[in-house]
């Protein structure tokens, strides 16, 4: 590998249209911070098909530089391909840090590409920073299902690598394009990529759960009593725009899908406005949903401790609150 | 198929306490169990082993000698065999020292067992959360892998994945030898029988320690060589509760909560 550089990498992951996922450009809001400070190139790294989207979207939020490996063979994630362009990358360019977004292909490609080049990686980070005393990149993650903070170092290998969960970070304001962008032509075989797609199966749009990207969540729990309970949160989240969550009580008892789930074994989501009905608000649950900008809490019971994060809590019944509350956002938007 | 599942025994972080006082996790008194995700590994395999009954599923967990209890209890649910990794020398070890070691404990027992050809885990342990041991497995293996699994069924000799996507799911197929990890599924994992209980009580387990896996690279496991270090830990700062709204009627309280929330813009 050449000299270890000071630059600091986003990877920018692409959707199959070739724009990029929200979370990498979020990433670049605290990449031009860490890699200011360390005097080195925020460098975008776009790897995908037809990537000019992705390519405009990472110069336009504060990319330096922007590395491109694009052609078919990545139109969808596969491990092997992307593990083999990542990393030869890496190699080429050497760079200080790498932070990946936290989502399922993140998640599966970090450790791969960490493993290959022999190096750390901290996952699901929630703050980042330099450390003082070392100059490293200090990778801060919750642990024990959110009951812990763990504060990671990677002292003496190269890259320093984090996965980053979305919505932690905000994109920054568009500004004017400046990245140089250099192609990289990196290939991959067909008989490199080991693993197949043979079917997918995508939620039809009115069923689509993509809570990490959504802007408001209405939330349900234990407290809604049986699928026909998540009516009331379903009609407050339809004048809302906002997408349907759901504890994992209300999961388990099988009232609704684990897409839904928000929590330690579901998603971690940080919307502008996540209002919790019917929810006690285990740590599980605040592990999921703590970083949302303003929590609304709806529980029968003043003991429960969603009241203890919330910003505005109702003691009373979801059944009784929801379709006033809903009533009024109508009213108010006629 | 010969198939293998990783099993990790995890505290139950449901059951976690802060103390109040010196602001730390109480771990004492806390159950330990077999990670949940791990539970839906080894149910994935059980499903395959229930359409093809000439199918073997072997366990193997890292830890200490207490790790035995989620080898038995992996043996009571579906498993034929079962392997401990134990040794002082692997800890401290992170998620890529451990997925080595753990690479070279899979090599040495298919000197024994012969060669798998699925290897699941589960997507992460509910104590760590890094999700990074399965694909560290499948690297230092040098196999494919899917992750984020649901279930997994042979077809003709391929290996199909329903695989949890952000928009849906998708079938994937994967050539063997591999790496599946998995996620919760919408179903739950078969109970074990009170027959399958007894024999795993009475099931000896082999314990691989250091000396053991004779091909192990010493300078790769551990503490000190492992990349990554914890700077500090530290209980995270519970945001303060804010406004309770409490007016005379409910519905006085859900036009409240509609104001605030319009007047700052929330909504």
């Amino acid at each position: 590998m050449v000299n270890k550089t000071n630059d600091f990498w986003v990877f920018v992951e692409t959707n199959e249209d070739g724009s990029a996922k929200n979370v990498g450009i979020e990433l670049l809001t605290p990449g031009r911070e860490l890699a200011d400070k360390q005097e080195g190139k925020l460098v975008a790294v776009v790897i995908g098909h037809n990537t000019e989207a992705a390519v405009e979207a990472a110069s336009k939020h504060g990319a330096d530089q922007v590395l491109v490996v694009d052609g078919p063979e990545y139109q969808s994630y596969s491990t092997d391909a992307y593990a083999i362009a990542l990393t030869a990358l890496v190699e080429k360019y050497a760079p200080r840090a790498m932070m990946i977004g936290a989502t399922n292909n993140g998640r599966d490609l970090g450790p791969r590409v960490a493993c290959r080049l022999e190096t750390g990686l901290t996952a699901d980070c929630t703050a980042l920073a330099i450390d003082e005393e070392t100059g490293k990149v200090a990778w801060t993650r919750p642990a024990f299902g959110g009951n812990l903070m763990a504060t990671i170092l990677c002292p003496e290998c190269y890259p320093q690598i984090g996965t980053v969960r979305p919505g932690v970070f905000k994109k920054g304001e568009e500004t004017e394009a400046k990245a140089e962008v250099i192609k990289e032509d990196i290939h991959v075989s067909e008989e490199k990529i080991r693993t197949k797609i043979l079917e997918v199966i995508r939620e039809m749009d009115e069923d689509k759960v993509d809570l990490e990207n959504a802007e408001i969540i209405v939330s349900g729990g234990r407290g809604v009593g049986g699928p026909e309970g998540f009516e009331p949160v379903r009609e407050l989240a339809k004048v809302l725009g906002a997408t349907v969550g759901a504890s994992r009580a209300a999961v388990d008892s099988g009232w609704i899908s684990h897409a839904h789930q928000v929590g330690q074994t579901g998603k971690t989501v940080a919307p502008k406005l996540y209002i919790a009905c019917g929810i006690s608000g285990a740590i599980q649950h605040q592990a999921g949903m703590s970083g949302s900008d303003c929590i609304v809490a709806i529980n029968k019971d003043p003991d429960a401790p969603i009241f203890d994060i919330a910003d505005y809590g109702i003691v009373g019944d979801l059944f009784e609150v929801l379709p006033i509350l809903t009533e009024e956002i109508k009213k108010s938007r006629a | 198929m010969k198939m293998l599942v990783c099993v990790k025994q995890v505290p139950d972080t449901t059951e976690i306490k802060i103390d109040p006082v010196k602001n730390t996790l109480i771990r004492d008194g806390v159950p330990s169990i077999l990670n949940p995700f791990d539970g839906y590994a080894l149910e994935a395999a059980a499903r395959i082993k229930d359409a093809d009954p000439s199918s073997t599923i072997t366990v193997l967990s890292m830890g200490p000698e207490q790790a035995k209890a989620v080898l038995k209890e992996s043996l009571a649910i579906a498993a034929d065999k079962a392997y401990l990794v134990s040794g002082r020398e692997f800890g401290g070890s992170d998620t890529l020292c451990t997925s080595y070691i753990i690479s070279e404990a899979i090599k040495e027992i298919e000197k024994t067992e012969g060669k798998f050809d699925i290897i699941f885990c589960g997507k992460q342990a509910i104590d760590g959360d890094t999700a990074q041991v399965g694909p560290g497995i499948a690297e230092h293996l040098d196999y494919p892998q899917v992750t984020y699994g649901l279930e997994a069924s042979v077809e003709d000799g391929l290996v199909k994945v329903k695989k949890e996507t952000e928009d849906g799911v998708q079938v994937i197929g994967i050539q063997t030898p591999c790496v599946l990890t998995f996620t919760k599924p919408s179903f739950d994992p078969r109970y074990p029988t009170i027959k399958r209980k007894m024999a795993a009580n009475r099931a000896n387990i082999p314990v691989l320690a250091f000396a053991d896996l004779v091909d192990l690279d010493p300078n790769k496991i551990g503490l000190k060589n492992s990349p990554t270090r914890v700077k500090k830990t530290f209980v995270p700062q519970k945001k303060t509760g804010g406004m309770k709204i409490a007016e005379e009627t409910v519905e006085d309280s859900a036009k409240k909560l509609f104001t605030l929330l319009s007047d700052s813009h929330v909504i």
